[in-house]
């Protein structure tokens, strides 16, 4: 059986899903990208390939640490790779929001796959994975918590500093108001949807993908009480950029 | 990842020795006191000081050096520890901190100790009100006197009423300068300064309009360096012997089609500040995809097509009040627009510079307006003129790789 691989080396995780010439994923991974990017790659990809041999499989590279990778036949940006994946899931134009470690896009695909458009997010952590971590940690909360949390939050509570430091410190004063815990944690997910909101109008449909979609559900919950048209969640969201990358290598290939 | 080869430039040695002489000039002007030295804004009255004997410095061309050898983040601070704040002109920060710490990149490139004193400041706020407050702290702190145009920014157009002004304002610059240059102001020696810097204009501009042939001899990459005579030198004879050098060199490259970049594929525009630290990276970046840059604003900001030697007061107001920096946004629109249908341009690169928000357009929907109305992509970069603190070099690659990816299937 002909297969192919893709890689996305993210700056918090790294994730590898190989294809058959179907498209179906029969095999992916996903771990932190550590600091050894190059050895993170070829155990995720290992690991994904659940013990089939990998030479001459097609692989393209994408994500933060693309161009580290030697055994990746070919590197495309993460841009193109989750509006390929993206699309593939969806067959229709849409908006893709992608709320990755440390960036945010937004991508205008038409209805033939083309991109006509992106958007990331400017320099700052705020509205990003990394920024629910941080906030996490201050607040001394595990991760795996804060969606079920979040749901139970009675009131909302408004987050709406650009940056990360500044927000810690609003959640602080907001701590020492007496503001409860569940409500703090909403607020924070609320201020990651602001945040992707300022960067460009949205418009239906909209696929959502990356790691904080994938971890927290209530962040799609969010977009649709915002708003009143289609949102997409495809099933595993952290793998869009990964999946796409195995289709250019699949399509290169061919 | 691979590394592009280029015919390089000849006249950039030229260039270089050019450079050289206007620093070496003004140190030997410091050291022996033979010239009187004006300190000048890049778009000020370099001319008429210029015809009053004066050597001439520029200021921001300070800044650009700290900016492209990579020092500036070493003086900033000290230039926010003394009250000046990191979001301001970075060229500025830069520049007084380079001062406070008595370094200057002057030193490794000629070993000039020292940039040189002044014995008076002038400045037009042409361009930004930080021109002004950046020689105010000189002028407190050396004691000299400060002359100055303050010109309306944000104009629908050159309006008769403000071109008088700044004349008049140019005029009465005379007496002051009379006095520290100790000698009178001569209208023919002005009116022939004006015809030298008149003509280097339209030589530089030429130069520029090189790259409208396919494959571009130069790129924007090599336009922020050549484009140092026409700042520092424009009204003197040797900037324009220069020009008709490097004119025939690239008349000689389109001829021979030699290309700037080997294989372009996109034609782009830059619009905003150069990002100085990071040149090489963003050239070699661009040429790697494949790409040429080959049309700026910012380059195309020493063209002063309006200096008219038989009116010189008025022509000079003119010519300085209609930068496109001073313009408002449907007359830089047009400008734009012009450039790109002319040079042929597949989209539109914007630098949103953190400190330099005069320089920076991308900051009220512009890009949106004209990519609708061009039909072209744009992409935004942000970063900054000098301050490496506000850029994310890997966010920028990704951001341009996948802005070329994105021209390259609509091809």
């Amino acid at each position: 059986m002909t297969i192919y691989a893709g890689i996305d080396i993210g700056s918090c995780t790294t994730k590898a899903v190989v294809i058959d010439q179907e498209d179906n994923i029969i095999g992916s991974h996903v771990r932190r990208s550590g600091v050894d990017y190059q050895s993170v790659a070829r155990e995720v990809l290992e690991t994904a390939l659940e013990g089939r041999e990998w030479d001459n499989i097609p692989i393209v590279a994408t994500g933060y640490g693309r161009h580290t990778i030697d055994f990746a036949k070919e590197v495309k940006t993460e841009i193109a790779c989750h509006a390929k994946g993206g699309f593939h899931y969806a067959q229709r134009a849409l908006m893709l929001v992608d709320i990755g470690g440390q960036d945010n896009k937004v991508i205008k695909i038409d209805n033939s796959g083309h991109r006509l458009d992106f958007k990331m997010n400017r320099k700052c952590a705020a509205g990003t994975g990394t920024f629910i971590e941080e906030i996490a940690a201050r607040m001394a909360i595990p991760l795996e918590m804060l969606d079920d949390m979040a749901r139970k939050a009675e009131k909302r509570v408004k987050i709406g500093s650009y940056c990360t430091v500044f927000a810690s410190t609003e959640i602080l004063a907001h701590i020492r108001a007496g503001v409860a815990s569940e409500e703090l944690v909403r607020g924070v997910f609320e201020s990651v949807v602001d945040r992707v909101m300022e960067m460009i109008p949205l418009a239906d449909p909209i696929l959502l993908c990356g790691g904080v979609v994938q971890y927290f559900p209530i962040v799609a919950d969010i977009f649709r009480e915002r708003m009143s048209g289609e949102i997409i969640v495809p099933p595993l969201p952290q793998l869009t950029g990964a999946y796409g990358a195995a289709l250019f290598a699949r399509q290169s290939a061919d | 990842m691979e590394e592009r080869k280029r015919v390089e430039i000849k006249a950039t040695a030229q260039v270089r020795a050019v450079m050289e002489q206007h620093f070496r000039e003004l140190d030997e002007a410091d050291k022996t006191k033979n010239r009187k030295i004006a300190w000048c804004s890049s778009v000020g009255p370099a001319e008429l000081a210029i015809s009053m004997g004066f050597l001439v410095y520029f200021f921001e061309n300070h800044g650009a050096m700290l900016g492209s050898t990579r020092t500036a983040n070493d003086y900033i601070p000290l230039a926010n520890a003394a009250g000046y704040s990191p979001d301001i002109c970075s060229y500025l920060t830069s520049d007084i901190g380079a001062y406070l710490k008595g370094e200057t990149p002057l030193q490794r490139a000629y070993g000039i100790e020292h940039i040189p004193k002044p014995d008076v400041l002038l400045y037009n706020t042409n361009q930004c009100r930080e021109v002004y407050d950046w020689m105010s702290w000189y002028a407190r702190e050396l004691k000299v006197p400060l002359y100055g145009i303050n010109t309306p920014r944000t104009q629908r157009q050159s309006r008769e009423d403000v071109i008088n002004s700044v004349a008049a304002q140019i005029e009465e610059m005379v007496p002051g300068l009379e006095e520290v240059a100790g000698r009178r102001f001569d209208i023919d020696e002005f009116r022939e300064v004006i015809a030298t810097s008149r003509e280097c204009s339209q030589l530089w501009e030429e130069c520029l309009d090189t790259a409208e042939a396919q494959p571009s001899p130069m790129t924007f990459f090599d336009d922020c360096i050549h484009m140092g005579p026409a700042v520092v030198m424009r009204g003197r004879k040797e900037a324009n012997d220069y020009y008709k050098i490097l004119l025939a060199e690239l008349k000689e490259r389109v001829e021979q089609g030699v290309a700037a970049v080997e294989g372009a594929r996109h034609r782009l525009y830059w619009e905003g500040m150069p990002i100085w630290g990071k040149l090489r990276i963003m050239s070699e970046l661009f040429a790697r995809l494949n790409s040429c840059i080959l049309v700026s604003t910012y380059c195309n900001s020493w063209v002063f097509s309006d200096l008219d030697p038989k009116d010189p007061f008025k022509s000079m107001a003119r010519a300085y009040s209609s930068i496109f920096i001073g313009q408002d946004d449907n007359w830089k629109e047009d400008y734009i627009s012009e450039k790109v249908k002319r040079f042929n341009l597949d989209g539109i690169l914007y630098h949103d510079s953190k400190t330099c928000p005069n320089n920076t357009n991308s900051r009220y929907a512009m890009p949106d307006r004209l990519s609708e109305q061009l039909g072209i992509p744009y992409l935004i970069i942000y970063g900054d003129l000098n301050d490496l603190r506000c850029f994310s070099e890997e966010q920028t690659i990704t951001n341009v790789e996948a802005f070329i990816e994105q021209l390259e299937e609509s091809r």
